[in-house]
């Protein structure tokens, strides 16, 4: 696939017959054992690994919970109870795949800010960084889609506010918003019918999105990995085989990450979820503060943050449109990162006001987080306002100018100098 | 070899259609896979429910389910009335009647919302137009929001005595369903 070839030679008449037919040890070998990774990442490249992990047990404890599950409106709220009580091992199991959804969102949000911090997302990596894009925009459909099974109240209403987003097209169409919500939920509101049909797609998403990880893959072993100098591997001594260096750095931050992960499971399972979720869906009755899962607060409050006018500025009708859009814009911004940004070097290592923009940037996401959690009135709706505009011109500002007016840090003529300093960096020649 | 030119016209002339033919059969096999998932049958089936009007006193409200939605019906106090009766078309966001009984583009007077003779009772879909939440209002210790009717707590909507948005994220005043008196105490809804 990329620029090293194989230094794999098959050893037994067994591996040597296969070679010659399917050579999958040798394409194994090539992109996962010899493959050259930068010697200096540091441990906010586990993540990668820890992803694939959480992807992998997702799949394994889901498939184990559709033995058990009954997705009729009926039946569902009492099939997850009678998971957690009757079931052997119910109770573990459910909890791994509920606390696993947010370990999963844990992992990629850091994963997507080393990213942005270290300029992962520039050239030669802009297919890498959109794939990994429309992998957040699966994984968020098949954790809202996920959410709705347990069919409690939380689950009922999210969906109904969320699939309600599609209504917002009547404004451009009358009627078109309206025929698309209906048809997404199979009746004139949300019912058995859409549970069934969501529990469906809650199973197929997640193969579609490991095909898109193999292909994020893919594109990461074609351009090799970045590293936090955010140079290019110019000779052999700047890298190491991903094993055993790599992956024994992998296999550590992975004990971490399970560590907080066990603790979650076993002693706060419900503590990222809400309690409204333990009262069963009831269509007449809607819980007073709507909120979704954590991960999903900042779009959230930017959703809410279109009210009948935005920062002073009326938007009468409009509102709504504006919210969905900006909602949908906020995830969909990062695909133009690439290009947005005009520095000619990646790490915010050596861009100083860069840094700060990253930072600020951070802090606006938390914050947003926080006002997603709270109700939708009064101050919280000035400031939702507030942020929703600094997390945008992030993007559309701080991205494109400063990479012309800031004056970057002198860099390190190498991955080797930056690790060894000057000096041992000219021995190694 | 005379006929090169002809045999390529009618090559051509094969692709495009055969490749048309494909195009039309593959659209006709979409269509069943996009349409099952619209509301079926049964769901369809359940247009229209009548609703007895007698047990609700001045100043009380009813929820009912029509078509899987809640439908409010609330008798008004004479004061209610009167203060939706008073709001200029000018202070709504919607002007709209919203009213399925109605043409589209009807002013959103409390006239066009109620039914005459019957201006005390208002019957509205109970659904948020901005995201689809029950606004809160019905029951008597409900928050009413700042214009006395429903609010909505989700999104912080506000609709007045007659349903309409006043204030929120919400474009729509709150959708009058298609109903008739069948007599001076009993609705039929659809």
């Amino acid at each position: 696939m990329s620029g090293h070839t194989s230094s794999y030679e098959p050893t037994s008449r067994w591996g040597k017959w296969w070679d010659e037919r399917l050579p999958i040890p040798r394409m194994m070998h090539g992109q996962f054992v010899a493959f050259p990774t930068p010697r200096n990442l540091n441990y906010l490249w586990t993540f990668g690994g820890i992803l694939m992990f959480c992807l992998i047990a997702q799949i394994i404890t889901g498939i184990v919970l559709a033995m058990h599950y009954q997705s009729s409106d009926v039946l569902a709220f009492n099939s997850v109870e009678h998971i957690r009580r009757d079931v052997n091992f119910g109770w573990l199991i459910r909890n791994m795949h509920a606390v696993g959804a947010s370990m999963f969102f844990i992992a990629v949000y850091i994963h997507i800010f080393r990213g942005l911090y270290y300029g992962s997302y520039k050239a030669p990596r802009e297919v890498l960084w959109i794939l990994g894009v429309i992998i957040l925009l699966a994984m968020m459909a098949t954790a809202f889609l996920g959410y709705t099974l347990p069919w409690g109240q939380m689950s009922f209403w999210g969906v109904t506010v969320i699939t309600n987003l599609f209504s917002a097209l009547d404004t451009i169409y009358t009627g078109l918003g309206t025929a698309i919500v209906e048809w997404l939920w199979g009746g004139y509101s949300v019912s058995g019918v859409t549970l069934n049909r969501f529990f469906s797609l809650h199973y197929l998403l997640p193969f579609v999105l490991t095909g898109i990880v193999i292909l994020h893959i893919w594109a990461l072993h074609v351009s090799g990995q970045n590293n936090p100098t955010g140079l290019d591997i110019k000779e052999p001594s700047e890298s190491v085989p991903m094993h055993p260096y790599a992956t024994s750095k992998d296999i550590v931050g992975m004990f971490a990450f399970l560590i907080l992960f066990a603790w979650f499971v076993f002693f706060l399972p419900d503590y990222l979820g809400h309690p409204d979720n333990y009262t069963e869906a009831n269509p007449l009755v809607t819980p007073p503060h709507i909120v979704p899962e954590w991960y999903f607060l900042p779009f959230y409050a930017i959703l809410r943050a279109f009210t009948g006018s935005f920062l002073g500025i009326p938007l009468g009708s409009f509102a709504k449109l504006f919210g969905v859009l900006a909602m949908f814009a906020a995830v969909l911004i990062l695909a133009f990162a690439p290009w947005l940004d005009t520095s000619r070097v990646r790490s915010a290592k050596y861009r100083p006001l860069f840094k700060w923009a990253f930072w600020a940037f951070a802090f606006t996401c938390v914050a947003l987080g926080y006002l997603g959690s709270k109700p939708a009135e009064g101050v919280y709706v000035m400031w939702a306002q507030i942020f929703t505009v600094l997390y945008f011109l992030f993007f559309l500002v701080a991205m494109p100018v400063l990479g012309l007016i800031e004056t970057p840090k002198k860099l390190p003529r190498s991955i080797n100098e930056a690790v060894l300093g000057p000096d041992a960096a000219a021995a190694k020649h | 070899m005379t006929s090169h030119v002809d045999d390529a016209n009618r090559r051509d002339f094969l692709v495009v259609a055969g490749n048309a033919f494909a195009a039309v059969g593959a659209a006709s096999l979409i269509w069943p896979f996009v349409q099952q998932m619209n509301p079926d049958a049964s769901a369809k089936a359940m247009a229209s429910t009548e609703v007895d009007l007698a047990p609700v006193k001045e100043g009380q409200a009813i929820t009912i389910m029509w078509r899987g939605k809640p439908v409010f019906v609330r008798n008004r106090t004479k004061e209610e009335v009167a203060t939706a009766v008073e709001v200029k078309l000018t202070e709504l966001p919607d002007e709209e009647a919203r009213n399925g009984a109605l043409p589209e583009a009807t002013p959103a007077t409390d006239a066009n919302r109620t039914k005459q003779g019957h201006e005390n009772w208002i019957v509205m879909v109970g659904i948020c137009t901005h995201l689809g939440c029950i606004p809160k209002g019905q029951s008597m210790n409900d928050a009413k929001g700042d214009f006395g009717g429903w609010f909505c707590p989700c999104h912080g909507s506000h609709y007045d005595t007659s349903g309409r948005i006043r204030k929120g994220p919400a474009p729509r005043n709150l959708e009058v369903p298609p109903y008739e008196f069948v007599s001076d105490t009993k609705i039929k809804i659809g």
